[in-house]
């Protein structure tokens, strides 16, 4: 059975036609065609699909899409503003918290997620918040340093 | 105005040129393309371990709506691997699966649900066969061969004795033996393995992309697969989530979908999920050693013996290479005279091995480090003294004719020595009382470890140069680099664009990089044994020297003046400090008046020096224009009341040469050290039956960040005489030394040796019961 689904992706509202057994994961790729967010496991084991509603990580790959009608959907097509990337996006391209990229845009909505409820996070709080995440090829500590720089950046204007 | 000087780069922090695109989602892998009509593939995989097939029928699967074409082993009696002489593998198998999981038939259809719906309506009829799940089973007198060319499950023996190693043990002051096990690891990159392939049947042209680490490897592949001229195969490495090995070899995945796609007659996408990109594997094999070392009073190694069986799974693959890697990496990292080397390479029915970030290297040295610490231990020596005690002295060859031209393993050893504090430290570490430490005890351990920068001689050897490099320039005044190599995420893009801009010293803004396409790029032997930045960058420095020399005859002839006159600044050119000169994009109209468009080529090739020697069977393998060195020092925590094992903190000093990139570079040495960190402390896989129980990153436990340490990278400039600006490889050989350094470190923290890894909560735990009961 397909359903109406009305959200807000990316800022922009959108109704689509989607079976209700599609996941959001899917739908952002498969139906609407943004492909930054990626597939990384078989579900729920590596964060890769990370995305934020209302604000808050979700991992795409465990929601069905019809569960977040009416909410505020924002993937990683949505941080540049202008063209200019965000503070996440400039602390992960600055401090080299991306290699191969995979894993990246899971990393940057997660912590986008963390910069909008906390925008002076520790260590800690950096961990705590990006602990379902899996990266391969850093081993973290450039990407703790990358999360710290974009609340640096955040903290002069920079949008996160 | 301000003076005009040349722009540099080299040795800054310079984040990379491919970076936004990865930031902001625009980077396009193989599972994000989409074209228009393209179908869904999916592979029908083997239930059984070792089966001989009887019938795979697909009648019933072709008659479901939505099937388009199914392809099983009666399509191609072709097989593939990766080295010329070891070719065992059909893409789908014919006659006989030999593990769990070998690709049997595969279906396109036009969409994924349709193509799941046909891999159930598949049946396969077989007449199964005994299984070998471990070495010591597929080794036994009465087991079948798994290969007919193969008899007793041996896919290679290896055997070198250099110097009188019994003679060697006679002198020691000290002979020690140790036994070790390694589980088997994979590299679990974050990017699922896909392919989409497009076959033109008008002109008989089949484009593949890939999620590859040598799309030249695939190129040839999918020639001896599809038994079709290479002018007609076209293969594109759009962006890779990472591959650490196990997309060296051109896997099942680009050959299956590439003969689907043939057979329909159009596009077809494969995109396989965790677990089975979990069984295609290619990671490192389960490795058993028996190590036995003689040492003087000194600390000086005296002589080594050693033995090695991997469990190389159903396949050929890399397992010659990997098996002679274990014995001559035992080189060229310290000074020996008398070695004995036992390889075996075992074929068994589990998922294949292959090439793993420090391939063939990282469980011996676990255990050569590891057996040094306790013989320094025994003898009362300090760790860092011993390997100070057997230090090579470059410029040098092995006793195993391996080339050593620079050597910065001192200073290594110096950097991390200093910054742990560990002689300050060392003996002072807390441990556990039930009082204010808790049943927590802390400890040190060092180690170290080496790596080639490219394996000297290519494994398909034609007599063309290495690598081969073309840069472009037109009337835009751009620089466009032309280079197949594969950028999987170490970087290599930007260290192009680097190399070409500190050569012309232009701003990295002027320089673009086109790689991954064949209908491009020039060919490149691949992202493999770290060899890219070594030659690569040497050819594109070879390049972009052309390519100045044609700029400074323009600019002498516009000038009227003689070439050797003509300083280069960059985005100036000039005859003399007084002449006001030519700007790079007057420069560049004057010397497309002959030629127009200018393509310049630059090439490397190795030295036959590098190229190992001839003592034994295999002695080239292990031979290169520069070996990597490191050291580490890792601090850990046990909980003894727990077994759990933190490490708190790394130091670790890479040499490699010259840092091109200081932010790669420690990107490079962080990740490696970190992924040992996972093969020390949790990672291996686990079978039942042969069925891969740990197919999942929930059962294959890799690290997260709340369990991963802050990691301390010195970087240590040796600056060899071959390499590009200096530089060595930067990207595997520091992963080694943590695992040594780890097991160290717990020695000295509860004084429990672990040979055996990972190194678990529940071993942990088991070695500190058995000691408490009077029984270690």
């Amino acid at each position: 059975m397909a359903r109406i689904l009305q959200l807000t992706l990316n800022g922009r509202a959108r109704t689509d036609a989607v079976p209700d057994n599609v996941l959001l994961l899917d739908y952002l790729r498969e139906h609407v065609g943004l492909t930054g967010t990626k597939t990384g496991c078989d579900g729920g084991e590596c964060g890769a699909c990370t995305v934020l509603v209302d604000d808050r990580p979700r991992l795409s790959c465990l929601t069905l899409a019809a569960t977040v009608a009416g909410r505020r959907v924002d993937t990683i097509e949505s941080l540049a503003r202008d063209g200019h990337l965000s503070a996440v996006q400039r602390g992960f391209h600055e401090k080299l918290g991306a290699q191969c990229g995979y894993c990246t845009p899971g990393f940057i909505m997660a912590s986008a997620g963390l910069l909008r409820r906390n925008p002076r996070p520790t260590d800690d709080d950096i961990r705590e918040a990006l602990g379902s995440n899996i990266c391969r090829c850093t081993g973290y500590v450039k990407i703790i340093e990358a999360v710290q720089h974009a609340a640096a950046l955040h903290a002069t204007g920079v949008s996160p | 105005m301000s003076e005009i000087v040349p722009a540099h780069n080299i040795g800054d922090y310079v984040p990379m040129i491919d970076g936004p695109e990865k930031v902001s989602g625009r980077a396009k892998y193989t599972a994000d393309l989409v074209a228009p009509g393209m179908l869904a593939g999916r592979i029908f995989r083997s239930p059984y371990s070792h089966a001989g097939i009887l019938e795979v029928d697909v009648s019933e699967a072709q008659r479901l709506p939505g099937v388009k074409a199914i392809v099983t082993g009666a399509d191609c009696d072709k097989t593939f691997g990766v080295l010329p002489i070891a070719r065992s593998e059909h893409p789908l198998a014919r006659d006989r699966v030999r593990y769990r999981g070998e690709p049997v038939a595969a279906v396109a259809a036009i969409d994924d649900a349709a193509a799941k719906e046909a891999l159930r309506r598949i049946k396969l009829k077989v007449r199964e066969l005994p299984a070998y799940h471990t070495a010591r089973e597929a080794l036994a007198p009465d087991a079948i061969a798994l290969h007919r060319r193969k008899p007793g499950n041996l896919e290679r023996d290896v055997l070198f004795e250099l110097g009188n190693v019994e003679a060697a043990f006679a002198a020691a002051d000290l002979v020690r033996e140790g036994t070790y096990n390694c589980a088997e690891v994979c590299q679990n990159q974050m990017e699922m393995h896909a392919a989409v392939a497009d076959y033109d049947a008008v002109r008989d042209r089949i484009t593949v992309h890939a999620s590859t680490q040598v799309p030249y490897y695939v190129h040839l592949m999918l020639s001896q697969i599809l038994a079709m001229d290479m002018s007609r195969i076209r293969v594109v490495k759009p962006h890779v989530g990472g591959g650490f090995g196990c997309r060296t070899e051109t896997l099942n995945v680009e050959l299956i979908a590439a003969l689907l796609a043939r057979k329909v007659g159009g596009c077809v996408r494969i995109a396989v999920n965790r677990e089975e990109t979990f069984i295609t594997h290619r990671g490192r094999p389960e490795t058993d050693i028996k190590l036995k070392i003689g040492m003087r009073k000194d600390g000086r190694i005296a002589g080594v013996e050693c033995e090695c069986i991997q469990r190389g799974g159903a396949h050929s693959g890399y397992g010659v290479v990997t098996i002679l890697y274990a014995g001559s990496m035992l080189y060229a990292i310290y000074d020996l005279d008398n070695v004995k080397y036992v390889g075996k390479r075992v074929l068994t029915n589990t998922p294949p091995c292959g090439a793993f970030r420090g391939h063939g290297t990282v469980d011996v040295r676990f255990a050569f480090e590891s057996l040094l610490d306790e013989m320094a231990h025994a003898l009362g020596l300090d760790p860092f003294a011993v390997r100070r005690a057997n230090l090579l002295r470059a410029p040098t060859f092995t006793q195993n004719d391996l080339m050593v031209s620079s050597y910065g393993l001192p200073e290594c050893l110096d950097w991390v020595e200093r910054e742990s504090g560990w002689h300050a430290r060392k003996d002072k570490m807390p441990k556990a009382d039930g009082g204010k430490n808790g049943g927590v005890s802390k400890g040190l351990g060092m180690a170290c470890s080496h790596y080639i920068s490219g394996a000297s001689k290519p494994v398909n050897w034609t007599g063309e140069p290495h690598a081969t490099v073309k840069i472009k320039l037109d009337f835009d005044g751009s620089i466009v680099v032309l280079s197949g190599a594969a950028d999987i995420g170490q970087g290599s893009t930007t260290i192009l664009a680097q190399s070409v801009a500190e050569v012309l010293g232009l701003d990295l803004a002027r320089v673009r990089v086109v790689t991954g396409d064949s209908e491009v790029v020039p060919k490149d032997n691949g992202s493999y044994s770290s060899r890219v930045t070594f030659m690569v960058g040497n050819a594109a420095i070879d390049a972009a020297q052309n390519l100045k020399a044609v700029l400074v005859a323009a600019a002498a002839r516009k000038l009227e003046a003689k070439p050797g006159e003509i300083e280069c600044l960059g985005e100036l050119y000039r005859a003399g400090a007084q002449d006001k000169g030519l700007t790079f994009g007057e420069v560049v109209t004057e010397a497309l008046k002959d030629t127009g468009t200018i393509t310049v080529t630059g090439n490397y090739s190795t030295i036959p020096e590098s190229h190992g020697g001839k003592k034994y069977r295999g002695a080239a393998i292990g031979g290169t224009m520069g070996y990597s060195y490191s050291a580490q020092v890792v601090e850990v925590s046990v909980d003894e009341d727990t077994g759990v094992v933190t490490v708190d903190k790394v130091w670790v000093a890479h040499d490699c040469g010259k840092a091109l990139n200081r932010l790669t570079v420690e990107g490079q040495v962080q990740g490696s050290v970190w992924m040992g960190m996972g093969q020390a402390l949790s990672e291996e896989t686990a079978y039942f039956g042969g069925l891969l129980l740990t197919a999942n990153m929930l059962d294959y436990r890799v690290p997260t960040i709340q369990d991963s340490p802050p990691i301390d990278v010195g970087i240590v400039e040796s600056i060899d005489p071959h390499g590009p600006f200096g530089a060595k490889e930067a990207g595997e050989g520091s992963l080694a030394a943590f695992l040594p350094a780890l097991t160290n470190a717990i020695a000295d923290a509860i004084g429990l040796r672990f040979n055996d890894l990972p190194v678990t909560p529940d071993r942990v735990f088991a070695a500190l019961e058995r000691r408490a009961r009077g029984k270690a």
